[in-house]
């Protein structure tokens, strides 16, 4: 019975993988769902001030027009650019990372061939900081390690060297990359500009009246923009984990599928082995007792 | 039947309070505000401390702590965007700074890591949390 027992071997190593990527999935299900609770738990907040950034853009506060709110100028490559990447921590979730990762490079490339001069990068989670390490980026600030739970405290002082640094106007433009949460089984990669903030981002207010401000505009407008873009960062990150848990439970079940048929085929494969070896017992049986009566 | 405003609490992390409310008292950047319904359109920002809500038909007033924030305030519409973290220009500074030599340091170093950054950033933050609860028993 030639290799009766490493197929043995082999199957319940099988088995014992499955049930790893079994555990992972349904680990992944339970964490999904919490994640796409926190993303919508964070929606009234960013619709909120959303409407207020708009309102803000919109009325005309000639003393004071914050550099988030200025134009771009039209028709012109921008020639210094930020990038947030959003990326996982963890791998194991199928193309999620590679998509957004591809998207960054191809994006950096771009904007090397249209003449940028310098690209800054802040990396949130571990996998995109390994990436534009290797890669050789300018990487101004990263976070990682965010857990299952995204707090913002945690996202504010990497996400503020990068805002100060279009403040400063070291940059023109910023851009953030994650991935998008559509359903369960569809995460798509998207790259959105951050700042300048755009009028299409904002939308147009309904109505419009003047706001008593306090101590003074100034002070408010700044205050409430910084919080905006925190905001959308934050809304980026936990739309991107719960594309992570939702693109790892496909993963796994996938690779809890594979294992299924792995175990069939190797079970058809032991079967035949040992029928092979019994046919050849009883004939090596049936041919010696023949020669015994012969 | 008394006037009634409605009033919104959220952070960036959760919706924490929406509902109606005779009056709210607020601790806003230039002192306590105190807003009925009908209150003139008003933006400030507030300071970390108890939000107190006045609810119709009810003797107790509802009490939130926020981390400070911003409050607009339309007719009949009242909005608290509340932080979910003290801020102040220093320690938002530091958490920056924090960041940045983070990154620096894995730029020159990938195997070294210096907690002291770290350290030095809880501890403003430990800091501020305990002067705005010291504010908040004084009240």
């Amino acid at each position: 019975m030639a290799g009766g027992k490493e197929i043995r071997t082999k199957i319940k190593s099988v088995q014992n993988t499955r049930k790893i990527t079994k555990a992972m999935e349904m680990v992944a299900a339970s964490k999904m769902r919490k994640a796409q609770e926190r993303m919508r738990a964070a929606r009234p907040y960013s619709e909120k001030i959303r409407g207020l950034a708009a309102h803000l853009a919109a009325a005309n506060v000639t003393e004071y027009r914050h550099p988030f709110l200025s134009k771009m100028v039209e028709g012109q490559a921008p020639k210094r650019i930020g990038i947030v990447v959003v990326s996982t921590d963890k791998g194991l979730c199928g193309g999620l990372n590679t998509n957004v990762l591809r998207m960054t490079l191809n994006a950096m490339r771009q904007w090397e061939a249209a003449g940028a001069t310098t690209i800054k990068a802040t990396c949130i989670g571990n996998k995109g900081l390994g990436f534009m390490q290797r890669l050789g980026a300018n990487v101004v600030s990263h976070v990682v390690h965010l857990g299952d739970t995204p707090h913002l405290d945690k996202l504010i002082g990497p996400v503020k060297v990068m805002i100060d640094a279009f403040q400063a106007g070291e940059l023109d433009v910023v851009y953030i990359v994650y991935t998008k949460f559509i359903n369960t089984m569809r995460q798509e990669p998207v790259m959105e500009q951050l700042l300048p903030l755009t009028g299409d981002r904002l939308g147009t207010p309904k109505g419009s009246w003047d706001y008593l401000y306090e101590p003074d505009a100034r002070v408010v407008i700044d205050d409430l923009l910084i919080r905006y873009i925190e905001a959308l960062i934050y809304q980026a990150v936990a739309e991107n984990m719960a594309s992570e848990q939702s693109a790892r439970m496909v993963a796994m079940k996938a690779a809890t599928d594979n294992a299924g048929n792995v175990i069939k085929e190797l079970q058809l494969i032991y079967n035949k082995a040992r029928q092979a070896s019994i046919t050849k017992e009883i004939s090596e049986i049936v041919g010696g007792a023949a020669a015994i009566a012969g | 039947m008394t006037m009634t405003v409605h009033v919104d609490v959220v952070s960036a992390e959760e919706s924490i309070f929406s509902g109606l409310a005779e009056f709210v008292v607020l601790p806003g950047q230039a002192g306590e505000l105190g807003i009925l319904p009908g209150h003139m359109p008003l933006m400030t920002t507030i300071k970390p401390g108890a939000v107190r809500l006045k609810l119709p038909q009810q003797d107790q007033e509802e009490l939130i702590f926020v981390a400070g924030g911003v409050l607009e305030v339309q007719p009949g519409l009242v909005t608290v965007l509340a932080d979910t973290a003290i801020r102040g220009k220093d320690l938002d500074e530091a958490k920056a700074l924090d960041a940045k030599r983070k990154a620096e340091e894995a730029m020159a170093d990938r195997s070294a890591e210096l907690d002291y950054a770290r350290a030095q950033a809880e501890l403003a933050e430990a800091v501020a949390q305990l002067s705005a609860i010291q504010k908040l028993r004084r009240k």
